[in-house]
């Protein structure tokens, strides 16, 4: 019987306004938001302008990324900002000496990078384990280094602030080849990288397959449970990088603050930009636009004397307007 | 309520989305009789059911319970008015105790407070009146199913049923748990309590039942005495065909247009869990083998054991002369099995997908280099299977949900020809598809095996079998229990293999 429900969509033929909001409607809203700061934000159209507004974002899209991954085959990753905390602890630990005294720098700065996103990528696949192998549901999986993480990471630390001026280190977060901040080509990188994979590599179409119809994917001889571990483990990685970034930028590393909310800032910004929160449709380039989205409304909200109070709700509106028009879309 | 009957339901209507499932369907039970309830995969026996109960609102008919106008709006409602039902999953609170399962929804109560000790000896009495006799202050999931289910009775009697209604009650009990099932029955039935008893295994009913109504196609196409109708009128009821007037030809399945080549793959006494027994069959390269039974005879349960969804318990397997030990679907891949399962929706289609990647979901090893998907090759097979199936869509990258049911089981059917397999299992491959493509489904099956494809087929249409077929195992209750061939594939000798689990003329054929 519910076959004859899935039949030919009569809408299809016809322009449905919200199916073409739902499909271009962070485009649009970006576009409206850069016509509108053209036009009444003093000195906008200015390189100064364009780096605090890439800078800003890059991190969360770096862990946005990531997360686009996890949710792309249906799960969520809730501890992406407690593994930042850990990363961003762990480098200065390294390459400030506080385990091995140093040696070479540039030989510290390497393995403090290594060892930093090599451990954050460990406790991401620790969370792909749970979710793979013992059927925890994803929220309730990474709940755990959710909670856990940040502890984890004050205990590194003793629950002190690192301060440090290493320029080998804060290159990250501070160089400018060319005139392009070392973070925006990283973010670049990483997008470009994982948009590509997504879309044209076997483990893309299994990350999507995995997270439209499991059963399926795995009828079909998809190793959805390897998927799931790698998914994971990729958003450890990039959440990693991104607490490196963090703590390059602000020549000190915090264990509280390190990655504070970032989990939901990385979700608002797949569910923004078009992903499906259930799973099995899943944008990077979408994520990117949502991101730069939801920062580029705080910047005008903020250049035009909006306090972040009221811009934060801004913020929660959007997020409510993008899912709403993602269930209309997909309802017709 | 002297002679009238207990309950009468006539002419009952139900539609879903415009699609009638009950059509004029009627149903009478009589005061302290069990009555079997039976028909085949959407005859319409669980709307009917639900219709009673109020958990579906009727579109027409009547219902009159113990002679009055009989209206309710909720399973809840309809046990308090006597009628109960014990669902095939048990509806209880499984970390409860057993006393609060029985009593939920009537608590004693003394001074405003909860009477304990009253409910417990409450508990007790209903199930030692069963001879039962257990600890019910420990929590409900403590106890095997079957003492789930009678305690799931023993809370209908409390609740004072008149009528129970059991929906296959004994799929997942052992036989001396089954005997101990129908002890209660028995007893039900003598303190006046009536049973509509749903079931697919026709021993049981034959053994416990006083009359049986049989559904199809949304209607009552039958009402007998037990001992009045052989399980052959039974099954031919059930599956609408007509042992006197042999029709035509009724699907599009035209005979083998080769000989069966070698024997591609063997199964020897496979069981596992309840719904498998003991089941042997084989399958030759050019050849569809077809697997015939009612519902619950075990044949998409043995399918899974053979793609490696379950494991078996017990029993062989080969491939080619070789070991078949699969411990996941890949296993079974990789020795070169396809499995379109019946269940479209849920184990088909990636409904986000396109056509062409859903199509080359089983195959992407083979058409990728170095992890990455050659688009190329991807739409080039979307385009060959598109036009081959003959899959009406927009074009490769057309979303696959958006496309009719006969078209999505095209796209799945494509998926498995391109990995190019040995064997393709095949369950309900034509179920919910409109008539044309049903047709044509039918003569690709044909022309794959043909071709050289080996096909094991299950299916519920008595003439997709028959017609189909080139050698057809009939299962009952878990047991492969006759094997016909050739000339000796007849609806009459499946049915009496399905209704018997023989066949006098099945001996000859084998010999």
């Amino acid at each position: 019987m519910t076959e004859t429900l899935s039949g030919q969509s009569p809408a299809g033929r016809f322009f449905d306004p919200l199916d073409f909001l739902a499909r271009y409607g962070t485009v649009i809203a970006l576009a409206l938001l850069l016509v509108f700061n053209l036009i009444f934000t003093r000195n906008f159209a200015t390189l100064q302008t364009l780096n605090v507004n890439l800078t800003q974002v890059c991190t969360i899209v770096i862990v946005a990324v990531g997360m686009t991954m996890v949710i792309g085959t249906g799960g969520i990753d809730l501890s992406v900002g407690s593994i930042m905390a850990i990363s961003g602890a762990l480098a200065p630990m390294i390459f400030l000496g506080t385990i091995v005294p140093v040696g070479n720098i540039y030989l510290w700065v390497a393995a403090a990078i290594l060892i930093a996103v090599g451990a954050a990528t460990l406790l991401g696949l620790f969370n792909g384990w749970l979710v793979a192998y013992f059927r925890i549901q994803p929220i309730v999986a990474t709940l755990v280094l959710f909670i856990a993480g940040r502890g984890i990471a004050q205990v590194l630390t003793n629950g002190n602030l690192q301060v440090f001026r290493v320029p080998e280190f804060q290159w990250i977060g501070l160089g400018r080849p060319l005139g392009i901040p070392v973070q925006v080509i990283i973010m670049m990188a990483i997008v470009l990288l994982a948009a590509w994979c997504l879309r044209r590599t076997v483990f893309g179409r299994s990350i999507l397959a995995t997270g439209g119809n499991e059963r399926a994917a795995e009828l079909a001889g998809i190793p959805v449970n390897r998927v799931k571990l790698a998914v994971y483990a990729i958003s450890g990685f990039c959440a990693g990088i991104a607490g490196l970034v963090v703590v390059a930028i602000n020549s000190a590393s915090d264990a509280n603050l390190v990655g504070l909310g970032m989990e939901l800032d990385a979700i608002a910004a797949v569910a923004v930009g078009g992903t499906l929160l259930s799973g099995g449709k899943a944008t990077i380039i979408g994520t990117l636009l949502g991101a730069l989205t939801i920062q580029l409304v705080r910047y005008t909200l903020l250049a035009n004397g909006v306090p972040d109070a009221a811009a934060l709700v801004v913020k929660a509106a959007i997020i409510v307007l993008a899912v709403w028009l993602q269930q209309q879309g997909r309802a017709r | 309520m002297a002679d009238g009957p207990l309950l009468s339901m006539i002419g009952i209507e139900k539609r879903f989305a415009g699609i009638p499932a009950l059509a004029g369907a009627s149903l009478e039970i009589r005061s302290g009789e069990v009555h079997a309830l039976i028909g085949q995969n959407g005859a319409g026996k669980s709307t009917m059911i639900k219709v009673l109960t109020g958990y579906h609102k009727r579109d027409g008919g009547e219902v009159l319970f113990g002679g009055v106008p009989f209206e309710v709006n909720s399973p809840h409602q309809a046990q308090k008015s006597g009628i109960s039902t014990i669902y095939q999953e048990i509806n209880l609170v499984p970390f409860r105790s057993v006393t609060e399962n029985i009593c939920l929804g009537r608590e004693a109560r003394r001074f405003g407070m909860l009477d304990w000790s009253a409910m417990h000896a409450e508990a007790e009495r209903l199930l030692e009146a069963f001879g039962i006799n257990i600890n019910v202050r420990r929590p409900l999931m403590d106890f095997n199913t079957a003492t789930q289910q009678m305690v799931a009775i023993a809370r209908a009697i409390g609740f004072s049923a008149r009528l129970v209604i059991m929906d296959e009650p004994t799929s997942s009990l052992d036989e001396g748990e089954v005997a101990m099932l129908f002890k209660v029955i028995r007893r039900l039935k003598a303190d006046g309590v009536s049973v509509i008893f749903v079931s697919h295994k026709l021993d049981e009913l034959y053994e416990v039942c006083d009359r049986v109504t049989i559904m199809r196609d949304g209607r009552t196409v039958r009402t007998a005495d037990m001992d009045q109708i052989d399980k052959l009128e039974l099954v031919s009821a059930m599956l609408g065909r007509d042992l006197s007037k042999v029709e035509g030809h009724a699907t599009a399945f035209t005979g083998a247009t080769r000989e069966a080549g070698e024997t591609v793959f063997v199964a020897q006494h496979l069981a596992a869990a309840q719904a498998v027994q003991d089941v042997s069959f084989e399958v030759r390269r050019g050849e569809i083998v077809g697997f015939a039974g009612l519902l619950g005879a075990g044949r998409t349960e043995t399918a899974r054991l053979v793609f490696g969804m379950d494991q078996a318990r017990a029993g062989t397997m080969q491939v080619e002369g070789g070991p078949h030990v699969p411990q996941r679907p890949s296993d079974a891949i990789a020795a070169g099995m396809g499995f379109v399962t019946e269940d479209r929706k849920h184990e088909g289609i990636v409904p986000e997908l396109s056509v062409a990647e859903n199509m080359s979901l089983a195959l992407l090893p083979s058409i990728s280099r170095g992890g990455v998907v050659s688009e190329s090759k991807q739409r080039e097979l979307a385009e060959r299977f598109i036009k081959q199936l003959g899959i009406k869509c927009s074009g490769p990258n057309q979303k696959i949900r958006d496309l009719s049911g006969g078209n999505q089981q095209k796209v799945l059917l494509a998926r498995w020809l391109a990995t190019d397999p040995k064997l393709l299992i095949l369950d309900e491959p034509t179920r919910g598809i409109d008539v044309g493509a049903k047709g044509e489904i039918q003569r690709l099956i044909r022309q794959m095996a043909d071709r050289g494809l080996a096909v094991l087929m299950i299916s519920s249409e008595l003439e997709e079998v028959v017609e189909g077929a080139d050698r057809v195992f009939v299962l009952r209750e878990g047991r492969s229990v006759a094997e016909l061939d050739g000339d000796g594939i007849s609806e009459e000798r499946v049915l009496g293999a399905m209704a018997h689990g023989h066949s006098s003329e099945t001996e000859q054929v084998r010999a």
